[in-house]
């Protein structure tokens, strides 16, 4: 066991891994010699060579273009973006060709890469690099996205996605990168991608989130001084639809909690499974606590745009109480 | 499309034509972007800038010379590393400072931050974030200006428009649909790449190919260009004023590489792995704020003591600057609503934007 950080515990497995498995190739810009911008691939250049950790020049369209053809070839890599706002020039690869190449060959060649993506606001920066692009391309069938909240589940769920034999957007929230430490076995272990986590136990109110929201959640709850509920989705497409059902079944009243606009975000999908499986058991409307739909703003008003814990208890004051 | 033209290397020196005032007023500008940076790199260790900031230092002959070379009202635009062009450009320091600190009077109304430097009435049209993608808009400035001039309004502005990147996005396909698109309908734009030797930690021969011979991007695509010394104010305009000049007078793109460096780290953050102190060193003893100053001193009857009174005039105004944006109020939460939509809250009045503020009614 070691006390680490999430950008450490991703810095593990991807260490791990590949020394595993030397289909694994890792590339983006700056990744190597310099670490990467948030410096998750510190020292995998050094130990594994320029051929394995690859930097490449400024070009998004090209990275996931080459990783998409490097998968079809048989070998496993895994490209970074260097910010969830820069997925937009890659957007037409991931989504035109790494999603649809196992249909559109009926399994003759498939896509088996892992997009290392960090996502999400809290850090001081502007729109592009604060943005939670999460449901568009859970939007898209064919790929799986992912978004681990702690450093244990970090590690092994890129393990999980790095193994799987479909692309998998793997979304890493900065907010929590350095946020905190917690206990990751050294040993590999994998999570399997679309189970949920319950990370508190409750029967007043179910909460449900993801990413760095669920650190709020949890401050919120505990301050809420109620018997609440929360789950961690994980994985956010193929979505863990038992696992909230069976819990609002119990609660009769959800929360759902995202970054993300509030507008055609992943809540109102969450919210709709709800009804569609829990309708009779529902003591109260679902809410949703969300950004808003504008444009991410910068730092000063970033937290007002957050669904901060706050915001988060008033919520829960109101379902609990309706 | 366009005739290929390689700039001749012996050009007039057109500057020295110009009044003496223009010429201390380069100086000037210059030192306003570089007393402006350093101000904004110490507001940024004080936590008063949020995010990401890129500082211009060493790169102010760059703006300062090309955008002395086009007519004030010729649109401009450039990527993220934006504060010299905005200032080059004639934005008040006031307004630059203030968007940094996320303050309502900063030019964008503190929404945008460092690099969404805007300035309509200066004819700057953005700081943009994402490495490339300012190339395709460029066209359009440049395509309005002619469609203005030939269809709606039938007379001659010939506006010509210049588009900054970096070195880095020459990889972007962004910048390559821009420019045979450029070439393809014939429009007046100057893709101007300053070439800083890097892109964030990646040196340029390391991440584009041909980077010794960089016009070699524009042989591609059938249109003119020239290689130019960016560590030198007065070079910088000679050579690309009758380029400027070329451009206007047969609404024609061109595509020019101007060789500078940037002193400092890509952003705040920068542990300058990729490069070495002493190559850091040699640029900056070309410095091209000491050149201009020298030129001035030994040609141009410019005294130290103009030379000392400028520099503290400008301190005086960036200080000034930074206090008044210190000064200016956080925007208000009712302002973020603002501006996303024509109508205030958009089509989605009732989604969001009232618990935004609190409405207890959601
Ligand atoms: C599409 C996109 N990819 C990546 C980035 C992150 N990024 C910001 S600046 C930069 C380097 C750009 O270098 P260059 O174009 O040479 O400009 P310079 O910073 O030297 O002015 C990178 C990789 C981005 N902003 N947009």
């Amino acid at each position: 066991m070691a006390n680490l950080t999430l950008v450490q515990a991703i810095n593990l497995a991807l260490i791990q891994e590949m020394e595993r498995d030397d289909r694994i190739i890792i590339l983006g810009e700056d990744i190597g010699v310099n670490g990467g911008v948030f410096r998750v691939t510190e020292g995998l250049h050094k130990r594994f060579g320029e051929k394995r950790v690859v930097d490449t020049p400024l070009a998004e369209s090209g990275i996931l273009g080459t990783a998409i053809g490097l998968a079809m070839a048989g070998l496993r890599p895994i490209p970074e973006i260097q910010f969830e706002g820069f997925l937009a020039p890659a957007y037409d690869q991931i989504c035109t060709h790494a999603a649809r190449m196992r249909s559109r060959t009926r399994g003759a060649l498939t896509v088996p890469l892992t997009v290392r993506v960090p996502i999400g606001g809290g850090i001081h920066a502007p729109e592009l690099h604060s943005d939670s692009p999460e449901a568009v391309y859970a939007h898209q069938p064919g790929i799986k996205v992912v978004m681990p909240s702690s450093p244990y589940d970090a590690k092994g769920l890129l393990i999980s996605a790095i193994r799987d034999p479909d692309p998998v957007i793997f979304f890493e929230p900065k907010r929590l990168y350095r946020a905190f430490r917690e206990e990751v076995p050294e040993d590999e272990y994998t999570i399997p991608l679309g189970k949920a986590r319950v990370v508190a136990e409750g029967d007043e109110v179910t909460v449900i989130s993801w990413g760095a929201p669920v650190v709020q959640c949890m401050t919120a709850i505990e301050a809420s001084g109620k018997s609440i509920e929360l789950i961690d989705l994980r994985t956010i497409y193929p979505i863990d639809t038992q696992t909230i059902v069976q819990s609002v079944r119990k609660t009769g009243r959800a929360v759902i909690v995202h970054e993300a606009p509030k507008n055609c975000g992943l809540g109102a999908e969450i919210a709709s499974r709800i009804m569609e499986h829990c309708f009779l058991y529902l003591e109260a409307p679902i809410q949703r606590v969300t950004g808003f739909d504008m444009t991410m703003p910068y730092y000063k008003k970033e937290l007002e745009y957050l669904p901060e814990a706050e915001r988060i208890g008033k919520a829960l004051a109101e379902v609990a109480a309706y | 499309m366009t005739t290929m033209t390689t700039r001749p290397a012996a050009l007039e020196n057109l500057a020295t034509k110009l009044p003496d005032e223009t010429l201390r007023k380069w100086l000037r500008d210059m030192l306003l972007i570089r007393e402006l940076e350093v101000r904004t790199m110490q507001a940024y260790q004080n936590k008063l800038i949020g995010g990401f900031c890129h500082i211009y230092i060493g790169q102010e002959a760059v703006a300062v010379g090309t955008i002395a070379a086009v007519k004030p009202t010729d649109p401009i635009i450039t990527a993220y590393r934006d504060h010299g062009h905005a200032l080059a450009r004639g934005m008040d320091p006031k307004h630059c400072m203030a968007e940094m600190f996320g303050r309502i009077d900063g030019c964008a109304k503190g929404k945008g931050g460092s690099m969404h430097m805007f300035d309509k009435a200066h004819h700057m049209y953005g700081g943009h974030g994402i490495v490339g993608a300012q190339c395709p808009i460029a066209l359009g400035l440049a395509f309005s200006v002619k469609y203005h001039d030939e269809v709606i309004e039938e007379k001659t502005s010939n506006g010509v428009t210049l588009c900054y990147l970096g070195d880095g996005a020459l990889n972007q396909g962004s910048f390559h649909e821009a420019m045979n698109l450029a070439g393809v309908f014939n429009l007046p734009v100057i893709y101007i790449c300053e070439n800083n030797g890097y892109a964030m930690g990646t040196s340029i021969a390391r991440g584009t190919t041909m980077a010794h011979q960089l016009t070699a991007k524009a042989d591609a695509y059938g249109m003119a260009s020239a290689s130019i010394d960016g560590m030198d104010v007065v070079n910088v305009y000679n050579q690309m004023k009758p380029i400027v000049d070329d451009c206007r007078k047969n609404s024609c793109p061109a595509f020019v590489e101007i060789r500078t460096y940037r002193y400092k780290g890509h952003s705040m953050s920068d542990p300058r792995k990729y490069r070495t102190k002493e190559e850091e060193q040699q640029y900056e003893e070309q410095d091209p704020i000491e050149k201009h100053a020298a030129f001035l001193i030994k040609e141009k009857g410019f005294s130290e003591a103009d030379h000392d009174a400028m520099v503290k005039d400008v301190r005086k105004q960036v200080r000034a600057a930074i206090k008044w944006a210190e000064a200016s109020p956080i925007p208000d939460i009712s302002e973020l609503y603002t501006d996303v939509y024509a109508d205030k809250w958009g089509p989605y009045t009732g989604t969001s934007e009232s618990s935004m503020l609190g409405d207890p009614e959601k």
